[in-house]
């Protein structure tokens, strides 16, 4: 499994491996907000934490298609399959890279992008850790959706159709902790819904995605 | 080493072989034949076990069997050892230096798969089988873009194989030159059944 996830964390360093493409895309939509918005810094600051979350779950499911059809085309998923690695770990292993170069440099930088869009001061740290808890969950439940449209040409669309409606709750949660954290109020309910929602992902997903991609390499 | 037992496979719900059975011993190979679309490929995807037989069963030891088909599995920005590290890791270390001297491609170890030619990238396949260390092969068309002495290089690899008690099940066109007995799936093409309608093959 070290192998796999060492071997993919090359491949997306190196040259057309869309490490940059989450995270450019999430800088194009802070950056883009203001000028849509107006430079009004209070409507500004009361919508950052928000847009923060929708700019990170869009540029997250940006590179979900990516996670198994590469390995589909070049028949490495037919080799994997047929390897000592369970699918299991072979998901865990997809879903952890999609994190370590998505989720994790978006969650880095937003506070950062926070600045532009006039975050008050008690949202970074808020929106910092909304992030760290939840992008682990948005990159699982996208390898999820990657697992049911493998196989499937141009099954970009599909797969953001069936992923969006799951990103939901992560999303009302995530960006609940971050408001809740921008006006100081307590955020420990929505904190542990979305740790739940995580934990939970993280434990069921890796089980149901081998299963789906045992069907679909039929 | 590797039986198979009144096998029927599918491809796509529809039953296209039945009753297949055969018995490789270790240090045998099999060469299967037969036109284009008679399910050779079909086969061997069961044999290899990444799809679920309708009816009969593949027996071999657990863990035991390498497959390569015609996909190589490569990854175009990696090198040629690279590419070999990683499957030799994946599958528990196996012999990449080696693997690379009998496929001749020390001269090429250094530069990224996208850059080799088609029958480069192919015995790049193939010395994949060799890190492995499985000893049952399982080879769909392996010698397809290889030249002559590509071919020759192959099946002296696979005859070494042979000799250390490997097994090889391997479905081609060309004469391999090996000693081997021939399989003709054309007499168990599956009759057309009928269908209930709503069967497994819609799932």
């Amino acid at each position: 499994m070290k192998a796999l996830l060492f071997r993919d964390l090359q491949l997306a360093m190196r040259a057309g491996g869309g490490f940059g493409l989450g995270l450019s895309f999430f800088l194009i939509v802070t950056v883009l907000v203001p000028f849509g918005v107006g430079p009004e810094s209070a409507l500004l600051s009361r919508i950052a934490a928000g847009v923060l979350w929708i700019g990170a779950l869009l540029a997250c499911l940006l590179s979900l298609d990516r996670i198994f059809a590469l390995d589909w085309e070049d028949g490495s998923l037919d080799l994997l399959a047929t390897s000592p690695l369970p699918l299991e770990a072979v998901c865990v292993a997809k879903a952890l890279v999609h994190w370590l170069t998505t989720g994790l440099p978006l969650t880095i930088t937003a506070p950062l992008l926070g600045l532009l869009l006039s975050l008050p001061d008690g949202g970074f740290l808020w929106v910092f850790i909304s992030l760290a808890v939840g992008t682990p969950a948005l990159s699982f439940i996208g390898m999820f959706g990657a697992a049911l449209t493998v196989g499937i040409k141009r099954g970009g669309l599909l797969l953001s159709l069936l992923v969006l409606p799951l990103y939901v709750p992560t999303l009302i949660f995530g960006a609940e902790i971050a408001r809740r954290g921008v006006e100081g109020l307590s955020v420990s309910v929505p904190l542990m819904l979305l740790s739940g929602i995580t934990l939970g992902t993280l434990a069921l997903l890796p089980f149901v995605s081998a299963l789906v991609l045992r069907i679909n390499l039929r | 080493m590797l039986g198979v037992d009144s096998l029927t496979v599918t491809r796509g719900g529809v039953p296209v072989l039945e009753g297949v059975s055969f018995d490789v011993a270790a240090g045998e190979a099999l060469i299967l034949r037969g036109p284009n679309g008679s399910g050779k490929t079909t086969l061997l995807r069961t044999v290899a076990g990444l799809q679920p037989a309708l009816e009969g069963q593949v027996n071999a030891p657990e863990e035991s069997i390498a497959y390569a088909a015609h996909s190589d599995g490569l990854k175009a920005n990696l090198t040629v050892s690279e590419n070999l590290s990683f499957w030799a890791e994946i599958f528990g270390g196996g012999d990449v230096s080696s693997a690379v001297e009998r496929f001749d491609l020390k001269s090429l170890s250094d530069r990224p798969a996208h850059s080799l030619s088609a029958g480069q990238k192919r015995r790049l396949g193939l010395a994949r089988l060799l890190v492995t260390g499985r000893p049952i092969w399982v080879l769909d068309e392996p010698t397809v873009s290889l030249d002559a002495f590509a071919v020759a290089m192959f099946a002296d690899v696979v005859k070494a194989h042979l000799a250390d008690g490997g097994v090889a099940l391997i479905a081609t066109h060309i004469d391999l030159g090996l000693d081997a007995k021939t399989f003709d799936v054309g007499p168990f093409k599956a009759k057309p059944r009928p269908t209930s309608g709503f069967d497994e093959g819609f799932l």
